[in-house]
């Protein structure tokens, strides 16, 4: 059986020889690679059910694939584990959970030192993705004590998942750079600050009386006692109540990505995605790099809300984008073998007739994020001085939350009385990193004398401007002279294809007429990430316009690669001089007719699974709040256990909200739930500190 | 046809005492107006009960009202229909020191003499009970199987939804800010949203009880202490009985400590503070956890593959003398008590509820008279020796 895994990718450095473990799945053998995790390496193997749910029997695996629920839990080595955060050993004996686990009958006894670590330091900062890297770099600066917790292994945060050239602004944000090699960057000046300690798998767990902070320290409770803290933990990905959203196969984008780009697995063949957002837009394109073919992507809204140059892409590539759709139910049995989605009205509402239904694998849920700020509120709450940067102050793009870790380490400064500016120019560029992309106004028409030049197909604004940057002949401008405008070309080109290889959207192309005095043929260069063997030199390829139009067809001549791409390709491609300002992009696959379902019953909301991991339907929690009138998400949780189990609401209490909205009541009216320690189910070992001597308790 | 602000009788709080107190009553065909200032029931320290029952106490009045209690609850889900996790698995407190075996030897004459199911059982009887517990320095200890334990926030839910199908009124985020008084009687109670007329008003309000009997000129000095709490990830059922092991702990910071498996497979826990923690505070701390699993792992080595999901701190509403005040307020007409559960509201509640219905309609309690002034606000609460086993 050959393993699903990433075994090429045109950006991601794939392992030639990566060591094999050997270890058991319910007594099978299986392979899987050292210090992978055990939902990656089950994935690899084609296993995707991970056990069943203790209420009903209903298949459960992966979902957040970030250690916050509890879905992929497997038994390893006898002890109940989150498959997604425990690394594989050799000869593990893994085993899935049917119903409730039994607590090992391991009755040694411990023995016991009761020293709990305590760390005091200046500033704790929660997160070490953009904003919480940023934030040391600028206090290490100043040498102010920092202790920045990641519960990850590696820091960077969402940013070693993110394969693409980064917007933003050259000067300030790494525009134009891969988010892996940002996060490294970051990683490598924080690192370079002596009064600054990195600690990584050490989540942070609590907060609590007298502003003592719990850290998970590589599986050690220790407690951090600080100063001020600073919660740059980053986003959640918001999750959609559907019919059949409980189904292994339905997961977030981001549980995507981590699988895909961090752990190089392949979990699908063919995928639906919901949502036309950013991460919506970019996941299908990272998909397509892995080799995994993205059969659609629905967005609600009549337009996508992420960037054009992002939707544009995968829209020349051939995935069909239904705007005005919602999803309506997943169905399989075990796991998701169809997806149904339909138009929707004025109101968001599904029209019956319009269903469409698609055989996929997986469904990727991308509908937002929402800020982790509960450690800040809990912060606030218990008298701490406390911040917020990056997404856990407000969702944007990763190049503002490096900004806002600068920004927010400069005014902890000031309060610390340091003598620190904030300058106005990064308030500036924040607010423009930060802002939403506006409405697609057209780009410039390419110049009609040239013989080669570029055409910039950007047609919003968005805060981006490395093409400016990189043109040779300081030929590419922006009009408006900011960050955000479009780009337009008003001076030389000598086609240096500079601009082709580091436009983050793939959104130029270079038009050259030199090579056929007759102008029969021209070449038209465009970047080219997809994986190696899909296109050959020499090969005929179908050409599409910007949007994804066909054009005709065009002829591989060269695939341009090098150290100064930055592991972009360039392909050229001659095509008939008339097609040449129109063609934009090759097809890689061509959209199916979607099959047209006979009946599709209106879902119901026993259909709909609100609460996971209490296995919770939205039916539940209506009947509930309509009998009841309560006004109080305490009382859901207690009277149906909505938000008790392991992952503590992280998913249910947003779409508990949504409830109340549906049924007319003001959130302003509702009492928000209560949170206490721990914000992660934490292992009692965590706590014991065993020790080899005598001393016991 | 009675105006909409009048009952005939109002509970104040909404939780452990209240909410059967209200239930029973409106069984009794009371019109039945519950006020609390929270946005539910079972809000305040209710939710923060670890769910115990017990009638294995020494004093007789909580005896005689937890075997109420537990009547009520083993049946409630006959009578109701509702499951709010009930389960007979009895009490256990192993001795691991002579001491220890000292103290719960010496209360089981009084304990026999009620009738309680409680016995002493040598060392291999509690390792039968007591799965996976240490053999290590185990003499015995004793069992009573019919005590049991049950899930506060199921209860209250039930209760009050019981309560409400008998047409109690409850108002939510209304805290009390005066009594309606009439000489030397209490007719009705003053919230912000308006006044509500009642012949008797009951002071069910935990901790905030001794602020309420001051607005009838009552001095019922309640000063609430912490204590914290936690519960781990569900597991397959092993442990039947709620364990108390009443030894203080090496790190010199605990008296005892008690835990059990609840009827969802969660492990529940709390220990007692050598040295009570008092004030409102509800904070947790980060010493909780560490000093509790040491000791959890200690009695039950097994349980050191837990996983901890939540913890938390409630308060005990104690009184000078450590036992509950309950009955006929003392030269005050139509004001009841319920106050004062010193941290055994929860398992005392439907016992305490039963009783004062009883006492509002039918002029007495269920049980003896004599047993029940044991708890009488009248008393001299300073004059109380405190309980053996609390």
């Amino acid at each position: 059986m050959s393993p699903d895994r990433v075994e090429r990718h045109p950006i991601l450095e794939v392992p030639a020889h990566p060591e094999i473990v050997e270890f058991t799945f319910d007594g099978r053998k299986l392979e899987g690679r050292k210090s992978e995790m055990i939902s990656s390496a089950l994935f690899a193997n084609g296993i995707q059910v991970f056990g069943r749910h203790r209420r009903d029997g209903s298949p459960q695996g992966i979902f957040c694939a970030n250690g916050q629920c509890a879905q992929c839990l497997v038994l390893a080595d006898g002890l109940p584990v989150k498959a997604c955060i425990t690394p594989v050993h050799p000869d593990m004996d893994v085993r899935p959970i049917e119903g409730l686990p039994e607590l090992m009958a391991d009755d040694a006894p411990v023995y016991l030192r009761r020293e709990i670590p305590e760390v005091e330091t200046d500033v704790l900062v929660v997160g070490g993705g953009p904003a919480g890297l940023m934030a040391v770099t600028e206090l290490g600066a100043k040498g102010v004590r920092c202790v920045l917790c990641d519960d990850k292994q590696v820091l960077g945060g969402k940013l070693s998942l993110q394969t693409h050239n980064f917007f933003g602004s050259v000067d300030d944000c790494y525009a134009g750079v891969r988010g892996t090699d940002i996060g490294r960057i970051l990683e490598q000046q924080a690192r370079a600050q002596k009064t600054v300690d990195l600690w990584t798998d050490s989540p942070v767990v609590g907060v609590f009386q007298d502003g003592m902070v719990g850290v998970l320290k590589q599986g050690h409770f220790t407690v951090v006692r600080p100063k001020s803290m600073l919660v740059a933990a980053g986003a959640r990905e918001k999750a959609l109540a559907f019919a059949g959203a409980d189904l292994p196969g339905v997961y977030g984008a981001g549980a995507f990505q981590t699988l895909v780009n961090r752990d190089l697995v392949k979990p699908s063949r063919r995928l639906f995605i919901v949502g036309g957002g950013n991460v919506g837009l970019i996941v299908a394109y990272q998909a397509l790099q892995a080799g995994i073919d993205v059969v659609g992507l629905a967005e609600v809204l009549p337009e996508c809300g992420g960037y054009k140059v992002h939707r544009d892409k995968i829209l020349r590539l051939g995935v069909p984008v239904y705007t005005s759709h919602t999803v309506l139910r997943a169905e399989g049995t075990d796991r998701v073998e169809r997806v149904i989605i339909a138009r929707v009205d004025a109101k968001f509402r599904p029209i019956p007739g319009s269903e469409l239904a698609f055989e996929v694998d997986t469904v990727l849920v991308a509908v937002g994020l929402s800020s982790v700020n509960e450690l800040f509120e809990e912060g606030r709450r218990l008298g701490m001085k406390v911040y917020s940067a990056g997404d856990s102050q407000e969702i944007a793009e990763a190049s503002a939350a490096m900004f806002s870790g600068k920004i927010v380490a400069r005014k902890i400064l000031q309060d610390m009385g340091f003598s620190a500016e904030i300058p106005s120019e990064w308030l500036r560029i924040q607010a423009m990193l930060r802002s939403h992309p506006g409405p697609a106004l057209g780009f410039y028409p390419p110049p009609r004398e040239m013989n080669v030049y570029p055409i910039l197909r950007c047609s919003q604004d968005i805060p981006c401007n490395p093409c400016t940057d990189v043109c040779i002949t300081d030929g590419i401008t922006i009009p408006e002279g900011n960050l955000l405008g479009r780009p337009q070309l008003v001076g030389d080109c000598v086609g240096c294809l500079k601009c082709v290889a580091i436009c983050p959207g793939c959104a130029i192309s270079l038009v050259d007429k030199r090579h056929d005095p007759s102008a029969t043929v021209a070449r038209v260069t465009i970047p080219w990430e997809m994986p190696e063997e899909l296109v050959q030199v020499g090969q005929e390829v179908p050409t599409t316009g910007n949007e994804g139009e066909i054009v005709g067809t065009g002829k591989v001549v060269r695939i341009l690669s090098g150290k100064s791409l930055n592991r972009r390709r360039l392909m050229v491609l001659e095509v008939p001089f008339a097609d040449a300002e129109k063609v934009a992009g090759v097809r890689i696959r061509s959209p199916e007719t979607p099959a047209v379902p006979e009946f599709v019953p209106p879902v119901t909301d026993d259909e709909v699974i609100v609460c996971r991991c209490e296995r919770i339907t939205k039916q539940m929690i209506v009947d509930y709040l309509e009998n009841t009138g309560s006004r109080d998400f305490n009382a859901v949780k207690a009277a149906l256990r909505s938000g008790m189990g392991p992952c503590g609401g992280k998913t249910c209490a947003e779409l508990t909200a949504r409830i109340f909205r549906e049924l007319g009541v003001d959130l302003k009216a509702v009492t928000p739930p209560v949170h206490r320690p721990f914000t992660q189910e934490v292992p009692m070992k965590a706590f014991l500190v065993e020790s080899e001597g005598s001393n016991r308790v | 046809m009675k105006a909409a602000t009048e009952f005939d009788a109002i509970v104040i709080g909404a939780g452990s005492v209240g909410n059967p107190t209200a239930y029973f009553l409106a069984r009794e065909g009371f019109r039945m107006l519950v006020l609390d200032e929270l946005s539910s029931s079972g809000q305040g320290q209710n939710k923060a009960a670890i769910g115990g029952v017990r009638a294995t106490h020494s004093d007789p009045a909580k005896i005689r009202l937890c075997q109420q209690s537990l009547e009520i609850f083993s049946h409630w889900k006959e009578s109701t229909g509702t499951d709010i996790g009930w389960k007979k698995g009895g009490y256990c407190f192993p001795a691991f020191t002579e001491k220890v075996e000292t103290t719960i030897k010496g209360l089981l004459p009084v304990q026999k003499k009620f009738r309680l199911n409680i016995d002493w059982l040598d060392a291999e009887g509690i390792q039968k009970v007591v799965t996976g517990i240490s053999p290590d320095g185990l003499r015995g200890g004793t069992y009573s199987p019919d005590d049991g334990q049950v899930s506060p926030l199921l209860a209250a839910e039930s209760f009050t939804r019981e309560a409400v199908r008998l047409g109690a009124v409850y108002r939510y985020r209304e805290p009390v800010k005066s009594l309606v008084l009439n000489g030397n009687a209490v007719v009705g109670v003053r919230t912000e949203k308006g006044e509500y007329r009642a012949p008797t008003v009951i002071n069910a309000s935990g901790v905030n009880a001794t602020g309420l009997c001051q607005m009838a000129g009552l001095n019922i000095p309640i000063l609430p202490d912490s204590h914290e709490g936690g519960i781990s990830a569900p597991v397959q059922q092993f442990l039947d009985p709620l364990v108390v092991d009443l030894r203080p702990g090496p790190e010199g910071k605990t008296i005892n400590f008690y835990f059990g498996q609840d009827a969802n497979g969660q492990i529940i826990f709390c220990y007692t503070p050598k040295v009570p923690i008092s004030g409102t505070n509800r904070n947790s701390t980060y010493e909780f956890m560490p000093i509790i699993a040491a000791r959890l792992v200690e009695v039950i080595p097994r349980l050191k593959n837990l996983t901890i999901r939540r913890v938390w701190r409630g308060l005990y509403p104690m009184t000078p003398d450590g036992s509950p005040v309950v009955g006929k307020a003392p030269n005050v007409e139509g004001f009841v008590l319920g106050v004062g559960m010193c941290g055994q509201g929860f398992m005392l509640g439907p016992g305490v509820g039963l009783n004062l219905a009883s006492l509002v309609a039918h002029g007495k309690p269920v049980v003896d008279r004599e047993v029940f002034d044991l708890l009488s606000p009248a008393r001299d609460l300073y004059a109380g020796k405190k309980e053996a086993l609390k």
